[in-house]
Formats: structure tokens, sequence, C-alpha cells
């Protein structure tokens, strides 16, 4: 029983959980998106400060959420720091891919692990929204819209 | 059927064929009986039996089945009038479950009697379907809608209530239990005070049913409302206790066939008592299973379950009011046996899906009670909600998986 739930939340993610990396709010920021579960209520905001070559120089998230989701906004906010918007809709979509089930792997260089070991929740299906909410919120945000709802 | 001379929990545990099921390779813990209760074999037989021997359609055929099917369905209806004590046939109205039943009484009643800056009063404890519709007639009518407060312990403030009440109120929608939090609400005096200014109520009896004997005419309910699933029916059947003196004024709900008189198409004349909410083909085997698992309720007795459940929450509190780190939202001095809370620094989809490995089935997330959530200002719990088939070992189980889930976020 317990390495089914060590495969949910793993060292990696227990760790993000509990001291998640880039909490916080940019004022002004030139994005941000709310992504909302209404499920559980929690709620993801998503903060981003672009340059003039679309390149995100800053991300930061705050709001109220589980382990995974936070977990998964800590990490996703390392990941995406410094990438442009076309790489971060990218890993959005391959994230999004993944978790869901729709792909078994996907190609992303030195992100690709971080990435896998976030779509473990897959096992997990009335999880999988909880890890997808910061991802949503984030894509929303560069699509330049701010509201989303998981349902 | 005759109440049992003593109630035993293992006997009743063999009566729901889910406890067979082990869930993870686990013994299956279900508390979760508020969100939905699990079935006894005689309401699955009882189910089965009407699509297999005496299926066809009611009120209309003058063959056999038909007339079977008919006196089966009339039948469940009496169970249901006479547990419910309400004064005749006419004033039981199958509906597909609490919320259309509510709906049902929001938008005809709401249509009838609400003008711009009428006031409806709700409370903090009620459920979504409990508020919405409330929300929707006040929209299209200009009626207001309010809310009684709550004290921490989660409990009914009987004195707001009395200020609150005015000659603009029009009508009173509180819930009998909270589902969230387990308060079981002073209906009778609500109702009492209420009807002192003339005004009518609405009693939502979901959480109630299952676990506590109700008369609506002791009551004086104006409307009283459950739904099946959650006392060991099936999904998609709903009862509305209505006052005939109201139904009678009230418009229908819905238009269709089996609610009419007469139709022609310049003028149709509607029919009377039950028939005129109860537009279309009904949910004929979910009445059918609803009135089995009435006589079941009653055979087990619902003084014995009352015992048996107040005892169980008596246990579970200790329990689990015991554990480091662990709050327990709503305490109110009346509960049902349900037992919402929170442990620091762990949210409760974490610990729902951590309890689950364990076989610990219970409900996450705001449970449908938003506004309650606000008051005590969390986006959710952890509701464990008990039903007559539960046991000790399920709260040595809950109480175990959590202890589990803090060593897992040390």
């Amino acid at each position: 029983m317990l390495d089914d739930l060590k495969e949910l939340y793993q060292e990696v993610i227990l760790d993000h959980s509990k001291h998640p990396r880039n909490f916080g709010k940019i004022t002004p920021c030139s994005h941000e998106g709310h992504g909302y579960n209404p499920l559980c209520g929690d709620t993801i905001n998503v903060y981003l400060e672009l340059d003039e070559k679309e390149h995100i120089t800053d991300i930061t998230f705050d709001g109220k959420g589980c382990a995974i989701s936070t977990a998964s906004a800590s990490m996703m906010t390392d990941v995406i720091k410094g990438k442009s918007v076309s790489d971060a809709n990218t890993l959005f979509e391959d994230f999004r891919s993944l978790a869901t089930g729709e792909h078994e792997n996907i190609n992303a260089g030195e992100d690709t692990e971080r990435l896998m070991i976030l779509a473990g929740v897959k096992q997990f299906p009335m999880r999988v929204k909880c890890a997808t909410l910061p991802w949503h919120a984030m894509h929303t945000a560069l699509l330049g819209k701010t509201e989303i709802s998981t349902e | 059927m005759n109440e049992m001379t003593s109630f035993d929990v293992e006997k009743i545990r063999r009566d729901f064929p889910i406890f067979n099921e082990t869930v993870h390779g686990k013994r299956l813990t279900f508390l979760d009986s508020g969100a939905s209760a699990q079935k006894p074999t005689v309401v699955l037989d009882a189910v089965r039996d009407a699509y297999s021997h005496t299926y066809a359609n009611v009120h209309r055929g003058v063959h056999y089945l038909s007339q079977r099917s008919t006196e089966l369905y009339e039948g469940a209806r009496e169970t249901i009038r006479a547990h419910m004590n309400a004064g005749s046939l006419d004033e039981i109205i199958f509906t597909k479950g609490t919320t259309e039943a509510i709906n049902l009484v929001a938008q005809s009643f709401g249509q009838m009697e609400f003008q711009p800056g009428d006031e409806i009063i709700l409370s903090y404890l009620e459920h979504h379907s409990n508020i919405v519709p409330w929300q929707l007639i006040a929209e299209r009518t200009g009626a207001i809608v309010k809310a009684v407060p709550i004290n921490q312990d989660g409990e009914f403030l009987l004195e707001e209530f009395s200020k609150m009440l005015t000659d603009k109120t029009k009508i009173v929608a509180v819930t009998h239990v909270s589902n969230a939090i387990g308060t079981v609400v002073p209906v009778k005096e609500i109702i009492d005070m209420a009807h002192a200014k003339g005004v009518r109520v609405l009693i939502d009896g979901s959480q109630a049913i299952p676990h506590m004997k109700v008369d609506v005419q002791a009551l004086d309910a104006d409307f009283y409302v459950f739904t099946g699933h959650k006392v060991f029916g099936p999904t998609g059947i709903g009862v509305l206790y209505a006052k005939n003196e109201l139904l009678e004024k009230m418009p229908p709900y819905q238009g269709g066939g089996d609610m009419i008189n007469r139709v022609t198409f310049e003028k149709t004349t509607f029919a009377t008592g039950h028939s005129k909410f109860e537009a279309g083909t009904p949910p004929i085997v979910q009445a059918i299973g609803l009135g089995v698992a009435i006589d079941y309720v009653n055979s087990v007795g619902l003084d014995n379950i009352a015992v048996h459940e107040q005892s169980l929450l008596s246990y579970a509190t200790e329990q689990i009011s015991a554990i480091n780190n662990v709050a327990i939202i709503g305490q109110a001095k009346h509960k049902a046996a349900i037992v919402s809370f929170t442990i620091d620094g762990i949210h409760p989809h974490d610990i729902g899906t951590i309890v689950d490995q364990a076989g610990v089935a219970v409900r996450v997330g705001h449970h449908c009670a938003q506004p309650l959530m606000d008051f005590y200002d969390v986006p959710s719990t952890v509701r464990a909600s008990f039903a007559m088939y539960n046991n000790r070992e399920d709260v040595d189980a809950l109480v175990a998986s959590i202890n589990m889930v803090q060593e897992f976020f040390r």
C-alpha cells in the first residue's frame, strides 16, 4: 500500500509541497492566470513576467492547494522560469498529455525526469486535476485570459 | 415488519453485499453514507423482481402488468406516507431527488408567492441544493435570499432567526441535519416561529430521514423533502411532502403526460393531488425500491439505529479529538453521526487519497456547502459519515489511517 502512495508522493513532491519554490505574487506582472477546481474549492494563481522577446523572466504562484497541486505549481515554476513562451506552451502540452495518460513518454530534455515524476499522478485518476491545475492556470495566463476552471 | 428485539450490527452488515468487497486488498471501511448509502439485498432483489416479473408503465394500461406495476408503485407511496405520517397520499410527490423537490417548490411556490423585495430565509448550514434553486427564483421574481447565521459550534441561531422573520419573509427553507458537519437543526421551533408570522417552511430532510423518525404532521412542516439514495434506496427517486392546501394552489412545475385532466390545443386542465406534479413516466422501479428500503429501515427500527449511531458518534468524536493536530469542525450539542475534520497542514484531498489506500472511504471537499466552509474559513474538510451498518472497527480503521497520514507527511 505504501509503495503506491510513495509513487504518488515521492520525496521530491513532498519536498516541493512543504517548501514551495517561487511562492508569492509578482506585482505588477505582465500576465496572470487563476486556476480553480470546483470539486475541492482549491485555487492556484500564477503570475508571469515576460520580456519583449517573449521570454519568461519570472514566474510565481500563490493560492490554496493540496500537496499535489502545490508541488506541481512549485516544480512548474522551476521548469518554466527562463523559458520562451512557445517552449512553455510545449511543456504544458507535454505535461498534460503525460498526466492524462495520452502519452507514455515525452522528450523535454533536462525537464523530462521532473515532469515524469509529477505525471505519476495518473495512477490516481481522481488526482490528475490537482496536478494539472497550475499548468492550466499558466497556460491560460499566456493565452491572455485569466480564469480557468478544471470542470 | 416487526422491529428487531435487539440491534446486531454484524447481522445488518450481512444484509449489505458491498461489505463482501475489499478495496486495494483491504477491508472496506465505508464512511461516506452522507453522500450516498449502500443498498441492502432486499432493495436489490426488489429492483430486480420489479423488472423481471411485474414491469410495465404505470397509470396507463388496463393489462395485468400495468396494473401490478401501478399497485407496487402506489404501494411505495403509501409506505412513504405512513413512514412520514403524512395526512394523505396526495401529499406525497415522487421526484428524482431532493434537488428536484426543492426546485419544484422554489419554482412553483415562488412563482405564485414571491414579489420584488420579498425575502427567502435559508441558513449557513445549507447544501447548495437548498441555496441555488432559491437564488434562481429570486433572480426571476426580485425576491431576496438571506441566511441565518450559526455559532462556532455550528448551531443554528434561533434568536437571530427570530429577528430576520419579517412581514417580507415568504418562505423559510432549512436543513433538518447539516450534511457537512452533522448539526441537528431545531426545525420544530423554526416552524412554530415562522407559522406565528404566517410564513411557510420547507425542511430538507436528506440527512435526517436515514437517522431519525420524522413526523411531518407533528412538525407541522409545509414542505418536507428527502432523497431515496441516502436512505438505502436507489438513485433517481426522491420525495416531496407538501400540504394539500398548498398543492391545490400551486401551479404545475413541469408539463407532460400523467399530470393532465384533459388536453386540447386551446386549453389544458390539470390533474389534482400529487399527479399534477408528476409529469411523464415516473421512476417506477426506483420508487418501489425506495418503499422496500423504508420497510427495511423500519424492520431494524429507527430508535435502534439512532442509539447505535449516537454511540458510534461519541466513540468517533472521542477517538478523533485525541489525535494531535486534528480539529473537528462542528461540535453542536445535537448532532447526527457525521464527523467533519481537518488535519493541521495537510490538505483534505491528500488525506482522502492516503486513507483510501487503507480501504477507508471518506468524503473530502466542500460537501456542496461552500458558504459553511467560508464561515469556518477552510476550503474543505474530511467528512466521515456513519450509517446503521458502521461499527467500532470502522472508527478504529479511520483513526489508524489518520495516524498513517500524519506519519506520511511528517
